[in-house]
């Protein structure tokens, strides 16, 4: 295995060169299956059926909370990354584990939200609208779930093996992965919160 | 549930029958590995290889198997539709198979023919020594098999998907579809199609990072140019599938309202995702068979491919177009006159980058020293055969016109022109052209002609009646019609067109067995003269592919280097790095394929301790550290000194 050394960690070999690559690609793959997601809510948005519309339950303050919990988490992991660069172990494993603890207050919040929707009658089988976005938000909600189990999996490899052009590798992938899911929380933040109490 | 919705095939003596024979046949493999000893040798060599040529290999058997299967159905079906009201079949029993016909040929026997004619070569055209991720190769393998084999037993448990391939809702829903036939479609569809998607992402990576030195883009060969186009649809085109059966599950099994008529859902939302999906689809399957095409026909009218700037412009064309025209499936289902218009013209304007290449491959053959081999006469049989689905196709293209042909059996003979011609032909002319950089030995020309013949003419008496009956009035999915509609004769040809198809596939595999046994050795690695770097290295190939990596000039610099006598290999042997085998795509196929089971049942605890099952398997991937192997110069140079038979 030949590694650059002119190159990060994460990039300094062909494998890894190709492992990034192929994650963008697979990136590119999420953002046609969200983009399913959203277009699947944006024509059912209307049919409410019998069941409450999107003013009657999209709460902001929940909302709000969720977003900011989220959106830090993107940063701290970005401050991981930084810190994996300038090779500095302990600060890296912090900023994961800090980055990990907000996505899992993210998904506490989520689940809460869906508790009181249904609590207010408002189930997934309610309306084309109600499955429609229980499955947009349950989508993004399964991939917070995977990414914290294989966040914690990469964290027990770094805390094990230390910077190696492996571990390096998934910890940015990851990130990768991480920022990705910020990025559809910040569509649907806007198209479908925002809108929806417009 | 009662026991008798579970094991379906104690209802009809044709499904018990088809229940023996799948036992019989485990038990026959089962005995016949014990008997031999091969249990280890099927471990070690196929089930945990990451090698793309065997992985290549392991998607063509089974796309045969699915080739047999689908053939089966479609023999049923002409035989039932042969005579006028016909008790061959009863109503369901015929739902069921040309459902599964059309799922059996078009997800598991094209698109793996095709994958496994691209897993084989891809890598050996660009000069690479495997694909970009050899063990997610595995894994994309393993999970088409899980969704094969899912989708295979629903025959004689709990009833086959029923619906039509394009599983329409309502139709589709629990409320007219209760049994759990629809339940199999969306999980062993989403399963295998997970396991393309991984492809797509595979096969781009790898030819847009591990070519040769030397070999841009626009040096690199059709076939490999052809993948690669079809790989970025396949990225863009499957996540829509997989939306579209998460909801397909979600509203069958968790009753939600997506493709509800009442609640707020909209049915036609499932038509509309559906295409979006499948009419790139078409696509993935006809773009690598252009590609092969482009190959065959450049090597033995021994003249380079004509056009080749215009062929990656076209194809790049018609990728584009191919998102831009899924309604046109559905004109008549009632989206007004602009959509249709809109739909009609696009749909008109693929007409235009195909005829581009229709008539580069005709200025290819133009003063070429044609050689008349099997796969060139695929290929030849191709253009015209062709040429009449896609004028068919221009044909149901309008919507207007279209309001006459929908649904007819015009429509079943045109996708079957486009489809046959297209992809199946292309396929075998692969399989014939490529075979003996496999097995190191051709397969027999006679018999291989004598395939031909039988197949192209028998295609053309299948299914030309069929233009007729559509223009007739008969429509598709009838599972009888009486005999005043006149309908019979010309199904009866149909018929008869039918059993020919059936005896031509039998020649072909009759000739895999011969060939196996009789056919000389082919030792120069390069029996057609031919052109691409994939001739360039030993037949069989070595696990390493190539011993040196060549440097690419040109376009077809493997030819232009036996012309000028100028060596094709510079260079010193150096230790190659390899990948090492793994059991673990293999286990988590097992595991999705319980998974899958006990979802279409609704078994839930099953089914979560079977995702624990899958998880496992993704954890013991993270954890584990596997740096691979080398294979040393000594090797190295032991291996090539053999393959070049030296006595050394």
């Amino acid at each position: 295995m030949k590694i650059d050394n002119s190159l990060p960690l994460e990039y300094s070999t062909e494998e890894n060169r190709l492992k990034i690559l192929g994650f963008w690609i697979f990136l590119g793959a999420e953002i046609a299956l969200f983009s399913t997601l959203f277009t699947v809510y944006f024509v059912l948005v209307n049919g409410v059926g019998n069941g409450p519309s999107p003013k009657d339950i999209y709460e902001l303050k929940m909302v709000l909370i969720q977003t900011f919990l989220l959106l830090t988490s993107s940063f701290t992991i970005g401050l991981g990354i930084h810190a994996m660069r300038l090779g500095l172990k302990k600060a890296m494993m912090t900023f994961f584990i800090i980055t990990l603890v907000l996505g899992l207050g993210f998904l506490v919040f989520e689940i809460e939200e869906f508790i009181t929707y249904v609590h207010e009658g408002a189930t997934i089988q309610t309306s084309g609208f109600l499955s429609s976005l229980f499955t947009l938000l349950g989508t993004h909600g399964l991939h917070v779930t995977f990414g914290l189990f294989w966040g914690t999996a990469i964290l027990m490899q770094v805390k094990k093996q230390g910077f190696t052009p492996e571990t390096t590798n998934k910890s940015f992938i990851f990130s990768l992965y991480w920022h990705f899911l910020d990025v559809v929380w910040i569509f649907i933040f806007s198209f479908v919160y925002l809108k929806g109490l417009m | 549930m009662k026991w008798d919705e579970f094991f379906v095939f104690t209802h009809d003596p044709m499904l018990f029958a088809a229940m023996i024979s799948i036992v019989l046949g485990g038990l026959a493999i089962f005995v016949g590995l014990t008997y031999f000893k091969k249990w280890g040798y099927l471990w070690t060599e196929w089930l945990t290889t990451v090698d793309h040529k065997r992985i290549g290999v392991m998607y063509i058997l089974v796309a045969l198997v699915m080739l047999f299967r689908g053939g089966v159905d479609a023999l049923l079906m002409r035989a039932q539709s042969a005579v006028p009201e016909n008790g061959l079949l009863n109503a369901q029993h015929y739902n069921e198979i040309f459902t599964t016909h059309g799922l059996l040929m078009i997800l598991f026997m094209a698109m793996p023919f095709i994958i496994g004619l691209m897993n084989v070569i891809i890598p050996l055209q660009i000069g690479a020594r495997d694909v970009a991720f050899p063990r997610l190769n595995a894994v994309s393998f393993w999970l088409f098999a899980a969704g094969a084999a899912l989708l295979n037993i629903s025959f004689v448990i709990g009833g086959s998907p029923d619906a039509g391939w394009t599983a329409y809702f309502p139709l589709a829903s629990l409320e007219y579809s209760p049994t759990v036939g629809n339940n199999y479609y969306s999980l062993a569809l989403q399963i295998s199609g997970i396991g393309t998607l991984m492809t797509g992402i595979n096969f781009i990576v790898t030819i847009l990072k591990m070519r040769a030195p030397g070999m841009t883009l626009m040096k690199m060969p059709m076939f490999t140019w052809s993948v690669l186009i079809t790989n970025v649809i396949i990225v863009f085109a499957f996540p829509v599938l997989t939306v579209a059966l998460a909801l397909m599950m979600l509203d069958r099994q968790f009753g939600t309202q997506f493709f509800t008529m009442s609640n707020g859902g909209m049915d036609m939302l499932w038509a509309n995702l559906f295409w979006v999906w499948a009419h790139p689809e078409v696509y993935i399957v006809i773009l690598p068979a252009f590609g092969i095409y482009s190959e065959i026909i450049s090597t033995f009218a021994r003249k380079n491919l004509y056009g080749y700037k215009s062929m990656v412009v076209s194809m790049v064309a018609i990728s584009l177009l191919s998102f831009l025209v899924w309604a046109h499936h559905f004109y008549t289902m009632g989206q007004g006159v602009m959509a249709n218009s809109i739909f009609s013209i696009a749909t008109m304007a693929i007409a235009v980058p195909t005829g581009v290449k229709m008539f580069n491959w005709l200025f290819t053959l133009h003063k070429g020293k044609i050689t008349f081999t099997t796969p060139m006469l695929y290929s030849l049989a191709f253009i015209p055969i062709f040429t009449i689905g896609g004028v068919t196709g221009v044909m149901l293209g309008m919507a207007s016109a279209d309001y006459q042909y929908h649904n007819t059996m015009f429509l079943v003979a045109h996708f079957h022109y486009v489809l046959i011609p297209g992809t199946v032909f292309a396929v075998i002319a692969g399989f014939h052209y490529w075979y003996p950089k496999v097995f190191g030995y051709q397969l027999n020309e006679r018999l291989g002609k004598l395939g031909f013949w039988l197949i192209t003419i028998s295609f053309n008496v299948a299914f030309m009646p069929l233009f007729i009956l559509g223009l007739n009035g008969m429509t598709r999915r009838m599972y009888t019609y009486s005999e005043e509609t006149g309908f019979g004769p010309l199904n009866m040809l149909s018929f008869v067109g039918a059993l020919g198809l059936a005896l031509g596939f039998i020649v072909l595999v009759y000739n895999i067995y011969w060939s196996a046994r009789y056919s000389p050795r082919d030792t120069s690695g390069d029996p057609y003269d031919a052109r691409s770097p994939e001739w360039s290295t030993h037949s069989p190939v070595p696990v390493y592919n190539f011993a040196i990596v060549p440097t690419i000039n040109s376009l077809d610099a493997f030819w232009y280097a036996k012309k000028n006598k100028a060596p094709f290999f510079e260079g010193k042997y150096e230790p190659i790095h390899m990948p090492s085998n793994s059991g673990q795509p293999f286990l988590m196929g097992v595991a999705f394929c319980f998974w899958g089971f006990f979802m279409v049942f609704s078994w839930w605890i099953p089914a979560i301790i079977s995702a624990l099952g899958i998880f496992a398997t993704m954890i013991y991937r993270t954890f584990e550290r596997d740096h691979g192997y080398y294979i040393s110069v000594e090797e190295i140079e032991r291996t090539e000194n053999a393959l070049r038979g030296d006595k050394q």
